[in-house]
């Protein structure tokens, strides 16, 4: 038995990053809105600084339902597919509970790598087989509404480029912005203060990176205490800027917004004429039916992309706003592997720090350096930061000098527990023709529907700025002093990531895109989705304040124009 | 609505434990924690409470039970532990930090899955211990067992599952959580592990002043759950009345 309920103004499925931001603008302006959230409520109570609850454990105090729904992997359409781990979780406020925070705007190149790439290197520099396109606007069209989430969502950081006055101590390469960030920047360390001088003798320009994290009292918020718990951990004094502390309960002081938690949607339902209704979900044992006038996914890339292609009917034969076949396809798994190690001839200081507490080096991201004489386009950013915790410290690498058990392996980790560092480097990933999202023939999740299939690998593109950032990384750690250094392997098959790009891929043209440049499906005019699902390129930066920009602005749009979508 | 009616508490309450003041730092509290595991865990609660409200730390020792491992097993893994970290001229290893005991318990819950490859693997290293040096792995020398241990890890040991090599690094990975995790999973005792490490322990802040000072920082030696606000029963006063907490 189905219940129906009453039909509401917009429902999102998702309550995280990027639903948690989108019900903000909508609830604000009036609109009533059904917030539909797998998991359920956290508070800090739950936020033990307990290394074996957050890795080992992997929450158990959450709904597990992304892990039981984790995609399948494989290569290339030749390999056999098998399933992996799924790294997000399922809560009101999503993976913002437990995300490293890290909160960086585009570059503006990164919204025109096609144009770019042509007029500074000619057309024959973009890789053979890639299906990148410009992005559908500019840096400065999104700049309005990166403000308002750095705003709402409390950002701390440095600027390096306020309205075209450039300011070292930030990032020189980014684009303008109409303001400061709301806080300064997270505190530095004795190894971020090591790294940046370091860098500064190599003549690059180091930088604190911005984080939603508070770095002083913010919105009733208090600042970070910088307690070594957040890497995958939730924030036990919610600094952490997750959704379920900031937009969330201001869009539920409206009265206009309603989370439902554990309810777990199957599908996105359709009338005769093709527009969307609603959405069916399941909670506990029953199932209902939740009718809306605009139905706005926002369930995380791989999620997105299956309840479109679970969700057939008479006018999508092949899956909701997919007649165009696009749906699944221009996927990308940034690249963020391929590390750089280092070992240091002293301790460094790093048992009480974070990842969002780092310092960056943007020269070799993006064009931010010439490539006339290199043989790929786009760069890496390259992050050290400061997070330490005992049982990740004792599984460190021994570099070779000693056994890694017994009393040889002891004495080692004994002295150089505090002195490795592993560092984060984000590169350029592109999407190309053999790289996709479908439903996999033969895994199902437990309600026997069947599970993302991830077909897509790196491309010699991805592995030269991974090798060529390699030797950057190496440089910097050499010349902070580094006595042993490891490179691990440049990466192959594009596996279950955090940072899933495309799928439902923006743009004008809707043969290559799902949604238009607002963020609406071009055949489903009261159907939009949300999340890096949209974005056509990576960048060499994390996604989350990206997604939450372009969920504001959707969620702005459909309240400047609800009554002709939804007539 | 859905929103939690006590969000605003919350918020107040975040204010009030910034200080970074545990509530509790007994030794008996870290006992409790242990226990009220062991309860979760085990389902059946009660000799694990007799042994906490009895509370000299040998005795507690004594009453535990074995969750999943048979004694024999048991024995093996506690040899197999103490030969990947040994207590040596640098400190108390596995053994002191009773990482085999960690095991033992996180194999009825977040390593379940892993059961029948210790099942099967410690039997196939014993099995191995008599046909190489007739005796049974913990009765070997230590040279013995180090051998052992190698060949464990050169994926020599026939009968292991998921295979000699594969249960080393696992047993490995196990033992090193059993050694530095947080002592309420019932490793790491005494914390030991930390001080291996020089970690000077879980904090609820760390100041610019306490990064700087790094590992001559005096440690904490103090759980995650010494912080009442992670337990079951946030009120401290219960704890100090002696009162069992352990059966909600």
């Amino acid at each position: 038995m189905t219940e129906t309920l009453p039909k509401t103004d917009v429902v999102i499925v998702g309550m995280g990053a990027a639903g948690g931001v989108a019900a903000l603008p909508l609830t604000s302006a009036g609109l009533k809105v059904i917030g539909l959230e797998a998991g359920g409520w956290l508070d800090p109570r739950d936020f033990a600084p307990d290394e074996i609850r957050y890795m080992q454990r992997n929450w158990p105090m959450t709904v597990q339902k992304a892990a039981r729904e984790a995609p399948t992997v494989r290569a290339s359409a030749n390999d056999v597919a098998r399933q992996g781990g799924h790294p997000m979780m399922n809560a009101v406020g999503g993976t913002t509970m437990h995300y490293w925070a890290q909160s960086w705007r585009l570059n503006p190149w990164d919204f025109q790598v096609v144009s770019a790439t042509e007029s500074r290197y000619g057309q024959s520099r973009l890789p053979a087989g890639t299906t990148v396109e410009d992005w559908p606007f500019g840096y400065d069209e999104l700049e309005p509404y990166y403000d308002k989430v750095e705003y709402s969502v409390g950002i701390s950081g440095q600027a390096g480029n306020v309205q075209g006055r450039i300011n070292s101590a930030g990032n020189i390469f980014e684009g303008p912005r109409q303001r400061e960030y709301p806080m300064r920047a997270l505190r530095s360390s004795p190894f971020t203060d090591l790294m940046s001088k370091a860098a500064t003798e190599l003549g690059w320009n180091p930088f604190q990176g911005p984080a939603a994290i508070t770095s002083e009292l913010y919105d009733g918020r208090p600042p970070c205490q910088y307690h070594g718990f957040c890497n995958k951990g939730g924030c036990h004094v919610q600094s952490k800027s997750s959704t379920a502390f900031t937009t969330i309960p201001k869009a539920l002081d409206t009265g206009n917004l309603d989370v439902v938690p554990f309810a777990r949607v199957t599908e996105v339902l359709v009338d005769k004429s093709g527009r969307t209704t609603g959405v069916a979900y399941v909670k506990g044992s029953e199932t209902f039916v939740q009718p809306a006038d605009i139905v706005l996914l926002a369930s995380y890339a791989y999620e997105n992309v299956r309840l479109l292609l679970l969700s057939k009917s008479d006018a999508y034969p092949n899956g909701l706003a997919n007649n165009s076949g696009q749906v699944g396809s221009h996927y990308l798994s940034h690249h963020q592997g391929a590390p750089v190690t280092a070992l240091f001839p002293r301790d460094l200081h790093n048992w009480y720090g974070l990842p969002a507490q780092g310092v960056a080096i943007d020269e070799w991201a993006d064009d931010n350096f010439d490539h006339t004489g290199l043989d790929f386009i786009g760069g890496a950013n390259l992050w050290v930061h400061t997070d330490r915790k005992p049982i990740s410290a004792a599984k460190m690498s021994t570099f070779g000098e000693a056994a890694n058990w017994g009393s040889q392996w002891k004495a080692f980790i004994r002295q150089n527990a505090d002195r490795s560092n592993m560092s984060y480097i984000q590169k350029t990933t592109l999407p190309y023709e053999d790289n996709y999202l479908d439903l996999d023939p033969v895994v199902k999740d437990a309600y026997g529907l069947p599970v993302i299939r991830i077909t897509a690998r790196y491309r010699d593109n991805e592995k030269k700025i991974a090798a060529f950032a390699q030797d950057k990384m190496e440089q910097w750690y050499r010349q902070a002093g580094a006595t042993k250094v490891i490179k691990s392997g440049l990466g192959n098959a594009m596996g279950a990531t955090t940072h899933a790009y495309g799928g439902t891929r923006m743009g004008d043209d809707s043969e290559t895109n799902v949604v238009d440049r607002w963020g609406l499906t071009h055949e489903v005019p009261n159907l939009g989705i949300l999340g890096a699902s949209v974005m056509g390129t990576s960048g060499a930066r994390n996604p989350t304040l990206t997604v939450q920009a372009l969920s504001w602005r959707t969620a702005e749009y459909i309240v400047d124009n609800f009554q002709s979508l939804t007539s | 609505m859905s929103k939690p009616e006590n969000k605003n508490e919350n918020n107040n309450n975040v204010g009030k434990q910034l200080p970074d003041s545990p509530a509790d730092t007994s030794r008996r509290s870290l006992l409790k924690g242990a226990g009220l595991l062991g309860a979760a865990v085990a389902g059946s609660s009660s000799t694990i409470i007799a042994q906490e409200t009895n509370s000299t730390e040998p005795s507690a020792r004594e009453l535990e039970a074995l969750e999943v491992l048979t004694a024999v097993e048991a024995e093996i893994l506690e040899a197999l532990c103490e030969v990947l970290i040994p207590t040596d001229e640098n400190g108390p290893g596995a053994r002191e930090a009773r990482a085999a005991h960690y095991i033992d318990r996180s194999l009825s819950s977040h390593n379940e899955e892993y059961r029948e490859d210790y099942f099967v693997s410690l039997n196939a290293i014993n099995e191995f211990a008599q046909r190489n040096y007739n005796n049974s792995f913990a009765r070997l020398r230590r040279s013995q067992q180090d051998s052992l241990v190698a060949a464990l890890q050169n994926d020599e040991v026939a009968g292991c599952s998921p295979g000699s090599a594969a249960f080393f690094s696992l047993v490995r990975s196990h033992t090193i959580d059993g050694t530095f995790c947080d002592p309420y999973y019932g490793g790491n005792r005494d914390f030991v592990g930390w001080d291996l490490l020089r970690y000077p322990g879980v904090r609820l802040s760390a100041s610019a002043d306490d990064v700087a000072a790094g590992a001559s920082l005096v440690p904490t030696h103090q759980s995650a759950y010494d912080n009442s606000s992670y337990t079951k029963q946030p009120d401290s006063r219960n704890r100090e009345s002696g009162e069992d907490i352990s059966h909600d």
